[in-house]
């Protein structure tokens, strides 16, 4: 009988050796006479285990990892097609305590099935949330949507029930889903796994967006440095299109949504909605002022969803299981799960998808293991380069989108970054400036002016260090200039890594650690 | 019909670059034709987007992720050694065209850190060592 082994196809298992390994795997096996067949799966998301491999046995998966091209003799010497014991062995992929943990409602897939394969997708629960939608009333679908409390996951957690009765309630005309796949917030990678891991789950949740506020057409704006993402979603739409799910009759219904592939091309502001549209419309991408709401006035100036990947791929599910099972899930207005993103100087970074409620330190060591390099842990970065850095005493933060801001930080897209005591949060700081300085779209000039002057008084500040002490006066009011007065999230959030690096940093800006206890 | 015809103006250039390299100066002038533009609106969407240049590239194009997940696991050092190592800056191109040296912000490798993309094959948990390796493969020594 053929025993399947699974050995993944994300990029970043790619990145890490799973290409050769898996020719390692196929030789070997040939030479031995062993009938296998290789399935080529998405990553589970335990990423210091990848290249993680899964020999399946009798139904059951068992892990090994991480696997180097030059340990795959050894297993089948080991006899890792029956079970037998080696010392990069796991056992069963679903007992693995990082695994069993969590609670995987929209990456209930992940690498479990191949992305490809419409029937592993069906298989496995694809396209219920689509096939009830088809039998709902639009509002019937928003409704739910409603009901599950689900928001943005792009970082800016806006309910996503009130964007769409928006749209659904602009009249007639064209209008269009736009899904923003331009994940560009560093320490952020759950968009990218689930466009490769599971792409119709994302087909599956635009195509019900169109059902629900009336649209027919549906953009991906998918950024360029995910070239695996796109070939995956160029073979996904294809297959979709063939078996009529996506084109003309959505799954014989009559109803038609149509899905285009749009590359970015490097800008990170375009992960900005109304930048974002912009680009799409082949200009500069330049923030718009609002109003108009994307949601009047969106793409090509017609009534538009602009959603995240995660948004819209947590949709089939909300409409598979109904809006009160997903809200049975989280914690105050925060409902349902978000897979987190564990990266930076971590012992075992990945894919988390909890419920939101759980505290910062969970992850970081229940989870993340504590740091790589065996240090403490000093700051860690929530919700990307805007997003601020929290010290040790706030790790017992509930990771909820309001417990969060009323702390001046924010959960964003998920993305947990950890440093060591190693770091120099000074120079963090003036990152993080001279990140807006160089993704500045320009429009504004609190961002496109604030950026640079913020960079030029940091290197003073990093000079003067440690010789002479510093005031901070005037970053702060910099900060607080480009907090109040810019157009999008750009300029406005970049102060949040700032301000927060100066209030519990302050020796590594040179300033005596009182000014402390006055800011917080 | 003008904005449709804009809007295919980030396809055409992606594929000019991929046939190219780079935008080539005499394109500018059919691209505005054909996507009804002035000329010097496609230089400023051509300008305003990281992807796009408008001169050649290297042989090949070495990508360092310079954001914070990297930098927590010494994209820092790793960056310094391969601006050293190849003798440029980045943005720059090595002298005998092989590599072009840039900075990308995230490449969505953040759990295998630090993360560099040598043309559109990513690397994860890059050391100095294999970096250097995969230079020299690249440059087929």
């Amino acid at each position: 009988m053929t025993q399947r082994i699974f050995v993944p196809r994300d990029a970043s298992a790619v990145s890490v050796g799973a290409e050769r390994v898996c020719r390692t795997i196929e030789n070997e096996a040939r030479n031995r006479g062993l009938d296998v067949e290789i399935v080529r799966n998405g990553s589970r998301g335990l990423y210091w285990l990848e290249p993680l491999i899964e020999v399946e046995i009798d139904g059951q998966r068992i892990a090994y990892g991480p696997v180097n091209p030059e340990d795959v003799p050894g297993l089948f010497e080991a006899g890792w097609l029956q079970g037998g014991t080696h010392a990069l062995c796991h056992g069963p992929s679903e007992e693995i305590p990082y695994l069993k943990r969590q609670t995987r409602l929209i990456f209930a897939r992940m690498g479990v099935t191949d992305p490809l394969s419409l029937e592993d997708y069906r298989a496995h629960g694809g396209f219920k949330g689509l096939e009830r939608a088809l039998d709902m009333k639009a509002e019937d679908i928003v409704d739910a949507i409603d009901t599950g409390g689900l928001r943005g996951r792009g970082g800016a957690g806006f309910p996503t029930g009130i964007k769409w009765r928006t749209v659904m309630n602009a009249g007639g005309g064209q209008k269009y889903i736009v899904c923003n796949a331009d994940e560009g917030d560093s320490g952020t990678f759950s968009d990218r796994m689930l466009m490769e891991g599971d792409p119709f789950c994302l087909i599956e949740g635009m195509i019900i967006a169109g059902l629900a506020v009336g649209a027919d057409t549906g953009y991906i704006y998918l950024r360029s440095e995910y070239p695996d993402a796109w070939d995956v979603l160029e073979d996904a739409i294809v297959t979709a299109t063939r078996e009529g799910i996506l084109g003309a009759n959505v799954l014989g219904s009559g109803r038609g949504f149509e899905l285009n592939l749009f590359k970015g091309a490097g800008a990170y502001v375009c992960g900005e909605e109304t930048s974002l549209l912009e680009s799409i419309e082949g200009k500069r991408g330049l923030v718009r002022a609002k109003p108009p709401l994307p949601a009047l006035q969106g793409l090509f100036g017609q009534p538009t969803v602009v959603n995240n990947v995660i948004t819209l791929a947590s949709v089939p599910w909300i409409l598979a299981h109904g809006g009160e099972a997903y809200k049975a899930h989280g914690s105050g207005r925060s409902r349902g799960t978000l897979p987190f993103q564990l990266a930076g100087n971590l012992k075992q970074p990945g894919l988390v998808e909890v419920a939101f409620g759980m505290t910062l330190r969970e992850l970081l060591y229940d989870f993340g293991g504590g740091s790589a390099s065996g240090r403490p842990i000093r700051a860690v970065q929530v919700g990307g380069p805007l997003g601020a850095y929290l010290p040790e005493s706030r790790f017992d933060l509930p990771l909820d989108y309001e417990a969060f801001a009323a702390v001046g930080a924010t959960v964003g897209h998920g993305g947990i970054v950890a440093f060591d005591d190693s770091v120099d949060m000074a120079k963090m700081a003036r990152y993080a400036m001279e990140f807006c300085a160089i993704e500045s779209c320009g429009k504004c000039t609190p961002c496109r002016i604030g950026s640079v002057r913020g960079v030029e008084l940091l290197d003073s500040m990093l000079a003067a260090r440690p010789q002479h002490s510093n005031d901070d006066t005037l970053l702060r009011d910099l900060c607080q200039t480009m907090l109040e007065g810019s157009l999008c999230a750009m300029g406005g959030m970049t102060p949040y890594p700032v301000l927060s690096a100066l209030d519990h940093y302050p020796e590594d800006f040179g300033l005596s650690p009182k000014q402390e206890e006055a800011s917080t | 019909m003008s904005s449709t015809n804009q809007a295919d103006l980030l396809p055409a250039l992606h594929r000019l670059q991929e046939k190219f390299g780079y935008i080539p100066d005499h394109a500018i002038a059919e691209l505005a034709k054909a996507h009804n533009m002035a000329q010097a609106e496609v230089v400023g969407v051509i300008g305003f987007y990281h992807d796009f240049r408008r001169t050649p590239p290297g042989r090949q194009r070495l990508r360092i992720c310079r954001a914070e997940s990297c930098q927590a696991m010494g994209a820092d050092a790793l960056a310094l050694h391969a601006s050293t190592q190849l003798g440029v800056e980045f943005g720059a191109t090595t002298a005998d065209g092989e590599v072009t040296l840039e900075a990308a912000y995230c490449l969505g490798n953040c759990a295998c850190s630090p993360a560099v993309m040598l043309d559109d094959e990513l690397h994860g948990r890059v050391s100095a060592e294999r970096l250097d390796a995969m230079l020299a493969e690249g440059r087929g020594v």
